[in-house]
């Protein structure tokens, strides 16, 4: 299965992968416009310590903790990525307290957010790849 | 390694997150065999903990299903609700019913829970609304009852009585809590966290009434062991929950306070299988044998079950206590043994500790900020040698930094350690 992978040693810590994510999930035409002061929540993080960056998005496991942890059924895998449903999720952070690489995330609404390849944005294919100036962050089929 | 098998038949006593997890799991490897599952309520499968949302009103009966309603029929299940087993015939292979039916099985998972405790006070006779709060008609029940000013005493400040103060304080119910422990959640968190939750609760309006019980009941009223007196209308009892262990114990399976199971969830008795709240299981932060009443814990341990049962060798060893609760908006996670040495952070609002020894995390208790808690927690769980990392960092930040770059490249880029270093 293509997943989001990530090559800490060309990262630029431009956090334009934050950006493109956080504007992917608002449906917008012009990103200036979507996120302008706008306190943005992306789905994939930069972390960034004494010249090393790297981003970090769910590794959307074959074995994933997150769901089989969730007390209500709302992360589900399907074929291959995991989902959230966030009307069903009643913001509990089991999966928080269950993922092991700090890949769920809480937001203002309640409910947990993390990266779903942009399967539910207009896009269709994920931003954060689109938007790595660098080809640092790719989408593909790897070692399986 | 997948063995053939086709005509078994599994009978599944239970309907719930362990009931869930073998039938996903006997389904990966056997598509065949009848799955018969016997469950006590007349509810599709539910969670269980999700019945403090309910009350609150942030779920409905239809959102708070564990699995959506064909889940049964894409499993192939047969359900027989509103039924509960009264006896395990281990020789024949047979399982009785209330109903005075029996179903035969080839292979048995027994996850039949927990049940509140009931604690012996005198008077208690007399109360007339009286409540355990564990499931769904419980819920319901309760919710019936608590209006806007309907003064409620719950006995026991754990997770489940917390939860249900949390729910019905939404209601404008004036809410005191009775422990035994001089702490709030005290099996979860130390000293300082208690306090701060404590503090937070009775800024929300919650009484507690710590360090005692209720050593007379009569009727709307409760005398504490210190004399001081409590006129309530609705009585909650949450002072636990305990394993439900008779059918497999009268069946001559190996039970202390929970059934005995080894890593594969098997019991003492061949072909019947144990998992979730009903059994004890080695935590692996502690070494100790114990009953973990999670709902991650059950849904993993019947997993692992519906593995052996359908002929796959499968263990489940990565048993840790967890919790991740919210109260009234202010976020908890904790993981672990609260052993050796210590890290703390507390701003008397956001509070971290953890606990480490040998070069292993043994546990940790977050409060507030709670992000990325689950770095620690598969630190425990993994018992990942802390000098492979950088420990002081991991304790500032839970985060990948902390990790050797090898580490993060297996980590982020899919990729096999010798791959980057060549």
């Amino acid at each position: 299965m293509k997943r989001v992978y990530v090559n800490e040693k060309w990262c630029l810590a431009c956090h334009l992968c934050e950006y493109y994510c956080a504007f992917a999930s608002t449906g917008e035409k012009d990103m200036a416009r979507a996120l302008k002061n706008v306190k943005i929540r992306p789905r994939i993080r930069v972390e960034e310590l004494g010249g090393i960056s790297f981003a970090v998005s769910c590794r959307h496991c074959d074995d994933p903790l997150c769901v089989k942890g969730c007390i209500t059924g709302a992360l589900t895998r399907v074929d291959g990525v995991i989902m959230i449903d966030s009307d069903r999720c009643i913001g509990c952070y089991t999966c928080i307290l269950c993922c092991p690489f700090g890949a769920v995330s809480p937001t203002e609404h309640g409910a947990v957010q993390k990266c779903e390849l942009c399967i539910r944005t207009t896009a269709g294919t994920p931003q954060c790849v689109q938007g790595c100036p660098n080809g640092t962050i790719v989408f593909e089929e790897r070692g399986e | 390694m997948k063995k053939e098998v086709s005509s078994l038949k599994y009978v599944i006593i239970g309907n719930s997150a362990a009931a869930v997890g073998a039938v996903e799991a006997i389904r990966r490897n056997d598509s065949k065999g009848r799955i018969v599952i016997i469950g006590s309520e007349k509810y599709h499968v539910y969670s269980r903990p999700l019945i403090s949302y309910l009350l609150m009103g942030k779920t409905d009966e239809e959102r708070m299903k564990y699995r959506n309603n064909d889940f049964y029929r894409n499993n192939k299940c047969e359900v027989r609700l509103n039924t509960t087993a009264v006896k395990i015939d281990a020789e024949k292979k047979i399982v009785h019913l209330d109903n005075g039916d029996c179903e035969t099985y080839d292979k048995l998972l027994v996850a039949t829970g927990s049940s509140p405790f009931i604690p012996p006070v005198p008077g208690l006779e007399k109360v007339e609304d009286k409540f355990t709060f564990t499931t769904l008609d419980d819920a319901k029940a309760l919710g019936e009852k608590v209006k806007e000013n309907t003064r409620v005493l719950i006995v026991g400040a754990g997770l489940i009585g917390l939860k249900c103060a949390e729910a019905i304080s939404k209601r404008k119910a004036e809410i005191v809590c009775v422990d035994l422990s001089t702490r709030v959640l005290s099996s979860i968190l130390d000293e300082e966290g208690s306090e701060i939750i404590k503090r937070h609760l009775e800024s929300n309006g919650i009484m507690f009434c710590l360090g005692r019980q209720v050593k007379e009941f009569g009727k709307g009223w409760a005398l504490l062991d210190d004399d001081t007196g409590i006129l309530f209308d609705v009585l909650v009892l949450a002072v636990g929950v305990r394993p439900n262990i008779s059918l497999l114990k009268d069946a001559g399976a190996k039970t202390n306070r929970g059934i005995l199971i080894d890593e594969r969830c098997r019991t003492s008795i061949p072909d019947i299988y144990a998992a979730g709240d009903c059994c004890e299981s080695m935590d692996i932060s502690s070494g100790e044998t114990k009953v973990m009443a999670l709902l991650p814990n059950a849904y993993m341990q019947g997993e692992c079950a519906g593995m052996n049962m359908s002929g796959v060798d499968f263990r489940f060893e990565k048993a840790i206590p967890m919790n991740a609760i919210g109260l009234l908006g202010k976020h908890i996670i904790s993981a672990g043994t609260y052993k050796g040495d210590t890290y703390i952070e507390s701003d008397g609002s956001n509070y971290k500790k953890l606990f480490y020894s040998d070069n292993r995390l043994n546990g940790y208790i977050l409060i507030g900020n709670i992000e990325k808690a689950g770095i620690y927690t598969s630190l425990i769980r993994e018992r990942t040698p802390l000098d492979s990392l950088d420990f002081e960092l991991i304790c500032k930040m839970p985060g990948l930094m902390a990790f050797s770059r090898e580490t993060r490249a297996e980590k982020l880029g899919g990729i096999r350690n010798e791959l980057v270093r060549a």
